[in-house]
């Protein structure tokens, strides 16, 4: 007998465990943050503030700006999240998943830039990039050195062969997998601006979308460009091993380590706070985050939050998230953009 | 000598020259992982040592209350909202005079952490009337100064700090008024954006929740399926189709049970994102088959004649297990649990799925709590750009290290000690 009473409260036990588990739908005190891995650092640094001014500090995953974005648009309610962050816009497809899932209302704060840069050991020798001689070094199709308009899978095997400006060494660039942000947006802006540049490829653009696409947004895959992980700290600890590759990392990165590494200037552009913000440097892109509006009074705290991301003293210009490596918007679009924000404006569609 | 015996001497000096081969290619081996070992231990313990002590600046701080704003000292409400940032901004222009322009002067209040105000607001609602006077006070240095101090004079010049910055350390180390202490709040904190400040307190508080999440789960049901499979269930198809089941999901790639934990846990039960309870769901899952598997050989150890014996006796099936096979097959099951459990707690994979990679600076209270576990804040840490965080990651690396190493000692010890021969 004494054995089967053991043996049911065993059971017993294993029950309530089981029972207690599947609970629906927790009320939630803590505000849930998912989103993009480069905006990862500032949003955490803003909630790290935010928690200790008495408040539960927000939660906050890193899951990349498309990951962040479903996660986002699947629905109301506490468990979905409140926020999520991108480095690049929501595309206008994600805006209609996100309406047809009830999340009508969405408020979306730009909060800066942020710079892509090329850069290479201390140890090596500084260069100076076009848009152009990227493309040309790293396309996987690129127009006959020998002339004419054909393509051809790119022949360049050392940085002089594609302009001889450039150091005689091997092309050997170190960067991003095609599932980080990042390398969208190099691709977008460096190898598409340099692709561009070559009036018979541009006019394709017209003609056959895809094609053009496929052209101008293509990595050559034969070893030159090597795919180093979503670590940048990773890239940043190749390079000083390897004076003569090159690496592509977000500017936050080179910031952290001026010691170890150097920017290369691209059209003669230095990747600097200032070149950034105004546009000069010619591969930066803004930041975003959305806030889901149906949540707000729901989770506590979102309001605080927002106000504290968009108020002087976090992305101002002498604000916290600067030293962290943001590049802040220019003066009159942060108070416009503020404005916007602590009034929880929604975002009609048509922007897109 | 027969002719046998000489064709057997001649190969004799060849056999002999075999063997020591073979002998030195098992040496070998045990070589090569002992230097990967060694390898993988200097490089981790030369990063991370550092990371155990921090460094603290001391500065003359006159906590003056019209600076702080603050009239009651014992009033909280009033201390949150104290501006102990200004006092201490004071206090450095006060130590390096002449520093005028705003540009230097952010240089200048960079020396300090961000965290040292709280630290100073703790010491002051510790003891109220300190309020008014002046003092000497240690304050936690900002990360950049701390790597500076603790990068070796001729490795210097490379360091992340203008010059000027580096003349008023040098100023203050040579003064004396900096001093390296032993990083306590590593243990203590959560996670941080500023590496001076970060800690694995949540994490470890996270792991602790998880594992005991998976632990009442995973050790009361594989132990019963494995007493099941083994003492009760009759040899046909369907156990034997059970059986190979199971040890296929042994050998199933841990990041799949995180998508299984995504699609029911999450999306069919409606589970938060983030907690322990979520995370040991998963991991349940994951060590299940391990603890079948090792519980089942467990019982398989326990001679056919213990159970005869008891049966003769007049003993029920239900009492034979209970009193003799379960007793006796007790020590391997908790071994290969303990085995598992820290297969469960070095495991990262399947957690990136159901949202435990997550930034996480409130130390969770109890298992409904978001929180993270120590694997993924090394996982993070590893991803962050301040150079300090490298030191950080390894120092964790080496916390994590230290407890796998604990339990699976524990089994070994275990093993020894209560293992019975037949």
């Amino acid at each position: 007998m004494k054995f089967q009473m053991k043996a049911t409260l065993v059971g017993a036990a294993a029950a309530v465990a089981l029972a207690s588990a599947p609970a629906t739908a927790i009320a939630r005190d803590t505000i849930s943050i998912v989103g993009s891995s480069t905006v990862y650092p500032f949003a955490t640094t803003v909630a790290e503030r935010f928690g200790r001014g008495g408040n539960p500090t927000p939660k906050i995953e890193s899951t990349g700006s498309g990951g962040g974005m479903k996660l986002f648009c699947q629905g109301i309610g506490t468990d979905n999240p409140d926020i999520t962050n991108a480095s690049r816009r929501m595309k206008s497809s994600e805006f209609e998943m996100c309406q047809k899932n009830g999340v009508k209302e969405i408020t979306e704060v730009v909060i800066g830039y942020d710079g892509i840069v090329i850069a290479n050991s201390v140890k090596g020798e500084k260069i100076d990039l076009s848009k152009r001689d990227i493309f040309l070094a790293l396309g996987k199709e690129v127009p006959d050195p020998k002339g004419g308009e054909k393509l051809v899978p790119n022949p360049y095997k050392t940085w002089n062969e594609v302009n001889s400006d450039l150091p005689n060494t091997k092309i050997e660039v170190l960067g991003p997998p095609p599932t980080s942000g990042t390398r969208d947006a190099f691709n977008e802006l460096a190898i598409e601006g340099g692709c561009k540049t070559f009036d018979w490829i541009a006019a394709i653009k017209d003609e056959d979308k895809s094609k053009y696409k496929s052209i101008c947004r293509s990595i050559r895959e034969d070893g030159a460009y090597v795919e180093a992980g979503e670590n940048d700290n990773l890239i940043v600890q190749k390079l000083g091993s390897n004076p003569q590759a090159l690496g592509v990392f977000g500017y936050s990165f080179l910031d952290q380590n001026r010691g170890k590494v150097q920017a290369a200037t691209i059209e003669g552009v230095e990747p600097r706070m200032e070149t950034i913000a105004s546009g000069d440097y010619p591969v930066s892109r803004s930041l975003f985050f959305y806030v889901k509006k149906a949540h707000v009074g729901v989770v506590p705290g979102i309001e605080g939050y927002v106000k504290e991301f968009t108020s002087e003293r976090a992305w101002g210009p002498d604000g916290y998230l600067v030293d962290k490596g943001m590049i802040p918007l220019p003066d009159d679009m942060r108070a416009k953009m503020a404005k916007q924000a602590q009034g929880l404006k929604s975002m009609t569609g048509k922007e897109l | 000598m027969s002719e046998t015996t000489a064709k057997v001497r001649k190969s004799l000096a060849r056999r002999y020259r075999q063997e020591k081969r073979f002998q030195a290619y098992g040496i070998l081996s045990i070589g090569v992982g002992l230097l990967a070992l060694l390898i993988l231990f200097t490089d981790i313990i030369g990063k991370g040592h550092s990371a155990f002590f921090e460094h603290y600046i001391q500065l003359e701080i006159s906590l003056d209350p019209d600076v702080l704003g603050v009239d009651d000292a014992s009033d909280d409400e009033q201390l949150n909202y104290a501006n102990f940032g200004g006092v201490i901004k004071e206090a450095l222009r006060e130590r390096f005079p002449g520093v005028d322009d705003r540009q230097q002067q952010r240089q200048l209040y960079a020396l300090v952490s961000s965290g040292a105000s709280y630290n100073l607001r703790d010491e002051l609602k510790a003891d109220p009337s300190l309020l008014g006077g002046t003092r000497e006070l240690w304050l936690l240095a900002d990360d950049d100064v701390d790597l500076y101090l603790k990068t070796p004079e001729r490795k210097r010049p490379d360091a992340r700090l203008d010059d000027q910055q580096k003349q008023w350390i040098e100023d203050l180390e040579a003064a004396g008024e900096t001093d390296k202490r032993f990083n306590a709040s590593f243990f203590s904190h959560g996670d941080s954006r500023e590496p001076e400040l970060a800690g694995i307190g949540s994490a470890i508080v996270g792991s602790f929740f998880t594992m005991i999440v998976t632990l009442c789960l995973s050790f009361p049901i594989g132990v019963a399926a494995a007493i099941y499979l083994e003492e009760f269930a009759p040899r046909n198809k369907f156990t034997d189709f059970i059986e190979v089941n199971i040890n296929n999901l042994a050998a199933v790639p841990s990041i799949i049970f995180g998508l299984l934990g995504l699609a029911i846990f999450i999306n069919l039960f409606g589970l938060p994102r983030s907690v322990p309870l979520l995370g040991g769901l998963v991991l349940t899952l994951m060590t299940l088959p391990t603890i079948i598997i090792t519980s089942r050989a467990a019982i398989k150890t326990v001679p056919p004649s213990v159970r005869e014996g008891a049966l003769a006796l007049g003993a029920s099936k239900m009492q034979v297990v209970l009193h003799h096979v379960l007793p006796l097959a007790l020590p391997g099951m908790l071994t290969g649990s303990i085995i598992g459990m820290a297969q469960a707690l070095g495991e990262t994979a399947p957690l990136l799925l159901i949202g435990m990679v997550a930034f996480i600076v409130d130390i969770p209270g109890g298992p409904t709590d978001p929180a993270t576990v120590l694997p993924v804040q090394i996982y993070l840490w590893a991803d962050s750009p301040e150079q300090s965080f490298v030191a950080m990651t390894s120092a964790a690396i080496m916390v994590l290290l230290a407890f796998l190493i604990t339990m699976n000692t524990l089994a070994v010890v275990l093993r020894k000690r209560l293992e019975r021969r037949w």
